[in-house]
């Protein structure tokens, strides 16, 4: 079966999914080198996300209006980013515990939700595809491979990928972005020099809740345009694995969320075309690379020094 | 107001006085500042003299802003002002070299001075001009930097420029330096010296923190000397000794010369042959062939810079790091690559640099910390029972004859000081009798009661034969207690030389990598046949 289909035609089928599905990994994972340059090891991604993913959906089923959407998914990720920035910055609470604690008030809190003031709703309406098209009816997304591959996406899909050179730009161009740096290497010398390391990590703290909120949201009202409980699936703690896999940069990050996507696409394309693998070796392959990629040690040697320890003025 | 405000080397006005007075300041259970009173003026080396926990940084980090005293008053040029924070002492042109560099080592120099400060482009980075300005500073102090170079590139005294930059170009009047040659070999120190001089002479005011009591009479104009928060006086150097000072800050009559007496060498009890050893999380070399030998009735010293290889050494012989190449042996027997507690049966004793993490466990009483290697066997046990009316008599008898000043045997030994808890780690490692020891650090942050203590007792086992390997980066420590001294630098052994014929000149050449002597095939000294590098 599926003759039909040229090597090429799956190739650029491939790679468009590729793109696509990059865009939650994406915005979660850049949220989260910030929040770890400054130091702050945020485990709770996933559950940011798929409150997110619930917020954002019932105010475009709700209103119909897309960017209140998003505006909504940011705001509740800003708020679980702030309850975390509370629980680890100023109680100095264990990072790792707070994060898995984050998580499973997320996945409780958005099926919860989802169940009292919802309940049996099937879709929205969400992004929709931008196809540039000539007066002639010619569509740019249809030119051949490129326009196939890179156009035709929808505007949460490219936001995403914007991010990277932005977040890139703030990191290392700005006053900002070196007290990021500075905090996660050696708070104790960024304080001397008068630079407040808890301001610094509430705000990147907040920076990756908001992130994870859209990166649920771009799930929920622009990828799948449903809501289920538990719809990330682990995508939150794969966007974890992504930083350390991106050594802590967003170009790193585009890199190792492209590869994750499409592996994750060439496995559903596996599935579509009934090649002879087993699914669940096809389903298990991303999660696989997590681990493997995961095990290299020479990555931590580019680890921010602080990752993980709270900060306490006077100690040494 | 005077009409021509004098003006420092970088543009800046000077401080002309700073002045603080019946500073108080408690922490639970401790009282660190007792009404203190202490002044600097421009033009001045001021010495801040006394033991670990007599107050001194305390004392610093209320006039750099990172605590609040509960009483007393911070003033500049006759005026008051409040210092809440670091940013508040900066802008008051307070800078602070602190004894553990404030640097970020994965950022470059520039970027470390940029660090907090307000950019001329907003929110953008302006690097350039910063650069441009740390070169005009460079010249204008005669400090020797590479402005683009990252820390972690960069050698220790090369970090201190950094540090005296950081401070000079946020217009720092007033140096507060916390030991700032700690870490620094003479001839490091001598440089450093000459740019302290010159700060002054050009109208810096400067607070001189160590407990070097020779830097001090060498390099400064006042001294005040705390004791236990309170001032006990403040002198001028030039009218006071190295005797004087010691018994201000000690309050009795202290004794700097060790005496160490001829002892018979034995036979060889410790060899180490061509070791070589790798750090494999960094991939790099850490021990590079490494050959000595030890003998009965010798304390060996190995001297160096901190992070040259010495660490690891002390491990490979306990058995906490691995040797990739060469053979360990202790009394003729094969111990390398053996875990710790072949180690210690075959006669080791180790005495580790972090005493609160290697050493000894916090929340474990005097009396537990004591049998930590023995507990297993007689008479600390019976079968499977501990004999805990032997485990506290054994414990009040160590308590007694180290002199180690705790409440009881049941006292939690986080709660006993620095030089208390150094103590006990002696009297276990020096009760099993040991045939061999290996002391790193032994009186690092230790107050000179205690090391004068620490110091006696291993002359003492010396002289009953023990063989010492002492690792030190207090180079006035290992010329005071060793036989020979063994000089590493990048994880190799730079020279082995008798103390006795050596100077501190030629020790520091080997320390900065920069000399190195001929050491026999058996690791013995080969004195004064210096080959090319």
């Amino acid at each position: 079966m599926n003759e039909g289909l040229s090597v090429l035609a799956i190739i650029v089928g491939i790679a468009h999914s590729g793109i696509r599905l990059a865009t939650p990994y994406l915005y979660a994972a850049i949220g989260e080198t910030f929040s770890q340059r400054s130091g702050v090891l945020n485990l709770g991604v996933e559950g940011i996300m798929l409150m997110g993913a619930y917020s954002g959906f019932f105010v475009v089923f709700k209103t119909g209006n897309l960017f209140l959407g998003v505006l909504a998914a940011a705001l509740t990720g800003i708020l679980m980013g702030l309850a975390m920035a509370f629980i680890s910055v100023t109680l100095q609470a264990e990072q790792g515990i707070s994060g898995i604690g984050l998580f499973m008030f997320g996945l409780g809190a958005s099926s919860l939700l989802f169940k009292t003031t919802l309940g049996t709703v099937e879709g929205v309406k969400g992004f929709p595809e931008l196809h540039l098209c000539l007066p002639s009816g010619y569509c740019l997304s249809d030119f051949p491979v490129l326009g196939e591959i890179f156009l035709g996406h929808s505007l949460m899909v490219y936001g995403a990928f914007a991010l990277v050179p932005v977040s890139w730009w703030i990191l290392n161009k700005t006053t900002w972005g070196l007290k990021i740096r500075a905090v996660g290497q050696n708070p104790q010398a960024a304080d001397t020099l008068g630079v407040s390391v808890a301001a610094v990590r509430y705000i990147t703290i907040s920076i990756g809740g908001m992130l994870a909120g859209i990166a649920g949201a771009s799930l929920s009202i622009s990828l799948l345009n449903i809501f289920q409980e538990n719809m990330t699936n682990g995508q939150g703690f794969i966007a974890v694995a992504l930083v350390y896999f991106g050594s802590w940069t967003p170009f790193g990050v585009l890199a190792g969320a492209m590869l994750f996507s499409l592996i994750n696409a060439l496995q559903l394309w596996v599935q579509v075309l009934g090649l002879n693998i087993p699914s669940d070796v096809a389903v298990m392959l991303p999660y696989l690379l997590t681990i493997i990629v995961l095990a290299f040690p020479f990555r931590r040697a580019l680890q921010p020094a602080a990752l993980t320890k709270p900060f306490e003025r006077g100690e040494n | 107001m005077t009409k021509s405000k004098k003006l420092l080397p970088s543009g800046l006005p000077r401080i002309e006085s700073i002045e603080m007075r019946g500073i108080v300041k408690r922490f639970p259970g401790v009282l660190a500042n007792d009404h203190v009173d202490f002044s600097v003026y421009a033009g001045e080396i001021h010495a801040l003299l006394g033991e670990n926990g007599a107050g001194k940084s305390t004392l610093m980090k209320i006039l750099y802003g990172l605590y609040q005293p509960e009483e007393g008053q911070v003033f500049l040029n006759g005026r008051p002002i409040e210092i809440k924070s670091p940013t508040d002492s900066i802008a008051h042109g307070i800078g602070m070299i602190h004894q553990h560099f404030m640097l970020v080592d994965n950022l470059t120099v520039t970027e470390n001075v940029a660090l907090g400060l307000k950019s001329s482009r907003e929110p953008r980075l302006d690097l350039g001009r910063v650069r441009a300005r740390i070169l005009e500073l460079i010249d204008k102090y005669g400090l020797q930097l590479d402005p683009d170079a990252t820390i972690s590139d960069l050698a220790v005294g090369e970090q201190q420029r950094v540090e005296i930059i950081k401070a000079l170009y946020r217009g720092a009047a007033l140096l507060v330096l916390d030991e700032p040659t700690a870490v620094l070999t003479p001839q490091e120190v001598a440089d450093l010296f000459v740019i302290f001089r010159q700060m002054a002479k050009d109208g810096h005011a400067l607070i001189f923190i160590s407990h070097k009591l020779h830097e001090i009479i060498d390099l400064t104009d006042r001294v005040t000397v705390l004791r236990d928060g309170r001032v006990i006086g403040t002198r001028q150097t030039a009218e006071v000794t190295k005797g004087d000072l010691a018994t201000m800050m000690v309050g009795r009559d202290v004794l700097f010369e060790r005496v160490r007496p001829t002892a018979e060498r034995g036979e060889t009890r410790l060899t180490l042959k061509n070791v070589t050893a790798f750090d494999s999380k960094r991939g790099h070399r850490v021990l590079k062939n490494v050959s000595f030998q030890i003998h009965g009735g010798e304390i060996v010293g190995v001297a160096g810079v901190s992070g040259n290889g010495q660490r690891q050494l002390a491990e490979v012989i306990a058995g906490l790091w691995p040797v990739s190449e060469g053979k360990v042996t202790i009394e003729g027997q094969d111990v390398t690559n053996l875990p710790p507690a072949n180690m210690i049966e075959a006669g080791l004793s180790y005495i580790p640099e972090e005493r609160m993490h290697d050493g000894a466990v916090k929340e474990f009483s005097v009396a537990e910390n004591l049998i930590l290697q023995d507990h297993i066997r007689p008479p600390y046990s019976k079968g499977i029972f501990l004999d805990f009316k032997y485990i506290a008599d054994h414990a009040r008898r160590m308590i007694k004859d180290f002199s180690i000043k705790t409440p009881g045997q049941d006292t939690l030994i986080k709660n006993l000081s620095g030089g208390n808890i150094q103590k006990l780690i002696l009297a276990r490692e020096l009760a099993r009798r040991p045939r061999v020891l290996i002391a790193a650090q032994p009186t690092r942050g230790v107050d000179i009661g205690a090391t004068e203590y620490i110091h006696n007792q291993l002359l003492l086992q010396r002289a009953e034969g023990l063989a010492t390997l002492l690792i030190s980066e207090d180079l006035d420590e290992v010329r005071a207690l060793s036989d020979r001294i063994i000089v590493m630098f990048g994880g190799e052994v730079m020279g082995i030389v008798n103390n006795d014929d050596t100077t501190v000149e030629e020790l520091g050449l080997m320390m900065a990598g920069e000399k190195r002597l001929a050491v026999s095939a058996a690791g013995q000294a080969l004195h004064k046949k210096p080959v090319a590098p």
